[in-house]
């Protein structure tokens, strides 16, 4: 059959309008061997963007390490990145942004992200089990910002809670970079049987193709292109390319999911997320070295008088294509109606490679599967990066400049400040709105720690994840900054007692278009590398977000998050951060030192806005890190609370808070005390011991070159610095739980 | 004077309203087969005083557009009667 | 005792529940999917929480219509046992088995986190085995919790004794500062009339063992059990 002939075949503005370079145009004529009409240019058009090709990022991303003996499937092999985490169990987790859709929209925007990524999950097979967020956003003295933090919020909160999986972390970060281009990354961690993994693929020549879930709507179109493009004024125009999200049919696309993958039949299956079914059908072709002949017009839509490239490029949320065994029909459908959802057979594989798209029996639109996808005939492109003029102008700090703090008035007034800053104070008012024990395996609802712990039933495991990046440090230096954010989610990790595994990442960027952008973007790849080899936690996947900035405001702070998971192999090595009885001997792990670097103490306390990454070796924080692995297992300390935002005053005040504890401490003589209060330098961790076994704690030590000093004792109701009292544990904790939530209801 | 506007606040046509999908299953299980369509807004009555019909009129299509819907996936109409 | 634990659609605390009575506290279950119509011999019906049909017009309003619930009534009517937990309490308002509603609550967020429960009645099975003095710390996750009932209504509530629990502080205070969503008297679960249909927000499904670091809930189901089989 030919295709059917359009009177005006697009030109390449019709290209550029669409996002494509003219050389892609060019490209694209030459895989076709003829000009593409405009459902084919529009196909090129939503696969070739960054958000599903990463042309822009794959050369760097590849660099990566991927190996690791419990690595079941490698990073952008399958929906999600899959670990081996024993007893004939695997974990599939990844992280993903959804920036632009929730700067537009924040309530749909973040709602929609969380359904994203749990499909992600889903799709393979495994049952999510728990989710986590990292949320960044501006000034929250603007009003605009607060709307965008109550919206994110509910979102993920309404679609997060009715799925009903757990959120059991989290980060928010506030900061003026982000006051038009909020950050809203969303992860998700499920489990399954590694003999009933489902893969991202379709062959066998005859097999019937369902698209299965949500009738197809006009939303989202070209939203993967628009993801793409900076967001400026014009881009209000297009907003009815917003996303409804509906958690109560994904969570009937969950249970139906699954119960198809546990008959055995499925030969593929991939979530609809960004390009909707042109991404699906080439994706999973292209994996699988066939082709498939789609019939459009069989596609339940939502509107009558769909065009294909609507139907083909709608992001209509909670949808999946799924390639069954043929002679298996009868029995998939009996699953979906079960579950009340749509099921239809819209086309069947073949042997060509090609993908055949039908309209009423026309041929609309034939493009090789291949050539549309990452690794096949996608373009890959190696961007120019320059060192930008601040990075040295930061390097330049000098901490003489700061007077040191002189009295326990000062101590008082700043700690106060410290502990109610919205980047450091609890951020109860956000996590409260999200179901975070749903699911009766959050092992850290009653026992606060560094890391979240989620036990996996039927086992003695659990896992513990967290999702950390401190985009201040990044902005400083991302090498360095990106290399802490690793060392801080493994530090979270084994303070919880759990064991760094693997990590995933959501890499949010400004333009990568502008020379200084693309040298923060690298920095970071470059950090990570060398993060991820020292802790062995292979990257697994995840997802690259460019074009975070405004036309006005720059790009914002670079943000790479880090998701880390861990594994805990039984209960009792279960760690938290709580002071557990007064008496208990304090001691910090790892060294004090005169730094104020990047500390939120410098930035806004005393609003020195441009120092370096704070002091950080990759060595003596592994150290600090196989030191404390140690103690835990051998069960001498009682709490160990990593020291990070905020610097030790913090975190002794979050290791005291929780049973309304105090602390008595001797500040170290050879550091300025603000530095030794208030400072990030990296690789310290908080530990409390009891009287009885401060003898053995000792011996362990003295078998390690860590540095280790003794900071005082647990103290009941108040903190006291050389035992003048700074402020009482009950004042801390008003101050400290409340003050976010002041902010957002006044 | 005083008027009262009837205003009718409903998801745009393009745009998936789950909770009209939720409620046509809903009405199934009812027995009630026959409805093709549902679609839930929400009814707003605002009581207000302006010096005329047509300066309560901009008043409504200012609370529409900036408070009471959601432009992006939101459509409204309204009915202004006069109370005098 | 044979429990049945109703699945609905939007269901997503069933597996809780589920394995709460098996695992934890050693009992019979079996599910009963809502569109079926046989309830298979149990004894206590459960109707878990979650989001059933996905809260949407009103919490509960459209399950109440799914098939089984014909014969969750009829077994309430005949004085078998029902319970329901969150949404399932919700459901058995709308469904008419239970007196009053839930409204949203009065911050118009969903709250998730642990509240402290005073057992007010002392002869109904949820609560008879339970120390009026003392105060059980159980998680609430809920946006419309709000208990709301008219005059006439609270009235024969105190009256008959049909009050379970109500929200307070650690040290047994029942006050707004203890009311976590704005319910009336700070009502946080009730029982019909004749004490064989119970409803709760909050849920001892998720304080039920020790590796989640609380037993509070474990206490007032196994209370619950007792009760029933004695």
């Amino acid at each position: 059959m030919t295709l059917s002939t359009e009177t005006h075949l697009p030109t390449v503005d019709t290209a550029k309008k669409l996002g494509l370079l003219p050389e892609e145009f060019e490209k694209i004529k030459a895989i076709l061997g003829r000009t593409p009409n405009f459902t084919e240019l529009s196909i090129f058009s939503v696969m070739w963007s960054e958000h599903c090709s990463y042309k822009n990022s794959i050369v760097w991303l590849k660099t990566l390490p991927k190996d690791s003996p419990r690595m079941l499937a490698k990073a952008g092999e399958e929906n999600a990145g899959l670990v081996d985490i024993g007893d004939g169990l695997a974990c599939s987790f990844k992280i993903e942004s959804h920036n632009h859709p929730s700067a537009l929209e924040p309530y749909q925007g973040a709602a929609t992200g969380v359904g994203g990524i749990n499909r992600d999950i889903f799709t393979m097979g495994a049952r999510p089990i728990a989710q986590l967020n990292s949320l960044r956003f501006g000034n929250l003295k603007l009003d605009k910002t607060r709307r965008l933090l109550k919206g994110v919020v509910k979102g993920i909160g309404d679609y997060g809670n009715a799925f009903g999986i757990p959120t059991v972390g989290g980060e928010v970060f506030f900061d003026d970079s982000f006051n038009t281009n909020p950050l809203v990354n969303a992860f998700s961690a499920g489990i399954v049987k590694t003999g009933q993994v489902a893969k991202a693929i379709s062959y066998g020549v005859g097999n019937p193709v369902f698209i299965v879930g949500s009738a197809t709507g006009k939303d989202g179109i070209h939203g993967a292109t628009f993801a793409s493009e900076d967001i400026g004024e014009h881009s209000v125009e297009k907003l009815p390319a917003v996303q409804v999200g509906d958690p109560f049919q994904e969570k009937l696309l969950l249970e139906a999911t699954l119960e198809i993958i546990a008959t055995g039949h499925v030969i593929g299956i991939q979530d609809m997320g960004a390009a909707g079914i042109i991404c699906s059908t080439s994706e999973m072709s292209a994996k699988g070295e066939h082709g498939m002949e789609i019939h459009l017009d069989r596609v339940p839509t939502r509107q009558a008088n769909m065009v294909p490239f609507e139907i083909l490029l709608s992001e209509s949320q909670e949808r999946m294509l799924i390639v069954v065994e043929k002679g298996k029909e009868a029995g998939t459908k009996a699953i979906f109606d079960k579950w009340d959802l749509n099921c239809e057979q819209i086309g069947t594989v073949t042997d060509t490679g090609r993908l055949h798209f039908y309209m009423h029996g026309e041929l609309v639109a034939d493009v090789p599967a291949d050539d549309l996808v990452l690794g096949g005939g996608a373009p890959v492109y190696h961007r120019e990066y320059r060192e930008p003029a601040y990075y040295k102008e930061y390097q330049k700090f000098d901490i003489h400049t700061i007077e040191d703090i002189q009295n326990t008035t000062q101590i008082t007034e700043a700690a106060k400040y410290i502990l109610s800053h919205p980047n450091i104070a609890s951020k109860k008012w956000v996590y409260e709105q999200y179901d975070s024990m749903v699911g009766i395996a959050n092992r850290s609802t009653n026992a606060p720690s560094d890391a979240a712990i989620v036990r996996v039933k039927g086992t003695d495991k659990s896992l513990v994840i967290t999702v950390d990046c401190n985009s201040r440090y990044v902005q400083a230096d991302p090498e360095q900054g990106c290399a802490i954010a690793v060392a801080e989610a493994a530090r979270n990790i084994v303070c919880s007692g759990g064991e760094p595994v693997a990590i995933t990442n959501c890499l949010n960027f400004g333009n990568p278009y502008v020379p200084e952008v693309y040298w923060q973007f690298v920095g970071a790849i470059k950090g990570m590398k060398k993060a991820c080899e020292k802790f062995s936690t292979p990257v697994t996947g995840g997802n690259v977000s460019f074009y975070n900035q405004s036309s006005d405001e720059g790009p914002v702070f670079p943000t790479p998050t880090i998701g880390m998971l861990g594994l805990m192999e039984a209960p009792e090595n279960q760690m938290t951060i709580d002071f557990k009885k007064e008496g208990d001997i304090i001691y910090l792990i790892g060294q004090s030192r005169n730094d104020l670097a990047s500390s939120e103490y410098l930035y806004s306390y005393k609003g020195v806005k441009a120092s370096p990454a704070p002091y950080f070796d990759i060595e003596e924080e592994f150290a600090v890190q196989a030191l404390v692995k140690e103690l835990i297992l051998q069960k001498r300390i009682e709490s160990a609370h990593d020291v990070s935002d905020g610097g030790l005053l913090a975190a002794l005040a979050e290791s005291a808070m929780p049973r309304g504890l105090g602390f008595n401490i001797n500040p170290d003589k050879n550091v300025r005390l603000d530095a030794f209060l208030f400072g990030e330098s990296q690789s310290r961790v908080v530990v409390s011991v009891k009287p009885e076994n401060n003898d053995a704690f000792l011996d362990a030590l003295d078998n390690s070159k860590v540095k280790f000093s003794l900071l005082g004792k647990v103290h009941a109701a108040d903190f006291r610095i050389v035992d003048e009292p700074i402020l009482t544990s009950a004042g801390a904790k008003e101050l400290y739980n409340n003050a976010l939530g002041k902010i957002m209801e006044e | 004077m005083k008027f009262i506007a009837e205003i009718d606040v409903m998801p745009l046509k393009e745009i998936l309203d789950p909770q009209g999908k939720a409620v046509k299953l809903g009405l199934r299980n009812l027995g009630i087969t026959q409805v093709e369509d549902v679609r839930i807004g929400r009814h707003i009555t605002l009581e207000l005083e302006a010096a005329d019909e047509n300066t309560a009129r901009q008043l409504v299509e200012t609370a529409c557009k900036k408070l009471l819907a959601n432009l992006i996936m939101e459509g409204y109409t309204y009915k202004i009667t006069s109370l005098a | 005792m044979k429990f049945g634990v109703v699945v609905f659609p939007g269901s997503n605390c069933d597996e809780d529940i589920i394995y709460t009575l098996q695992h934890t506290l050693g009992q019979e279950v079996v599910k009963l999917w809502h569109k079926d119509t046989d309830l298979q011999g149990a004894e206590c019906i459960v109707l878990p929480g979650g989001f059933s049909y996905g809260d949407y017009l009103r919490s509960g309003a459209i399950a109440r219509f799914s098939p089984i619930m014909e014969k969750v009534v009829a077994h309430a009517n005949q004085g078998g046992y029902v319970i329901g937990i969150c949404n399932g309490f919700q459901i058995l308002t709308e469904a008419g088995l239970l007196p009053g509603a839930l409204l949203r609550n009065n911050g118009q967020k969903f709250i998730c986190r642990n509240v402290y429960l005073k057992p007010q009645s002392t002869s109904t099975l949820l609560t008879k085995g339970l120390d009026p003095d003392k105060t059980y710390k159980i998680p609430i996750a809920h946006a419309e919790g709000r208990y709301y009932a008219d005059q006439e209504t609270v009235k024969e509530l105190h009256a008959n004794d049909q009050i379970l629990f109500k929200y307070s502080s650690e040290t047994g205070i029942i006050d707004e500062a203890s009311n976590p969503n704005g319910s009336l008297e700070n009502i946080a679960g009730i029982s019909n009339a004749r004490k064989n249909v119970f409803g709760m927000m909050p849920h001892p499904e998720r304080a039920a063992e020790e590796a989640l670091g609380n037993t509070d809930g474990r206490t007032i189901l196994e209370g619950l059990v007792a009760q029933i089989t004695a």
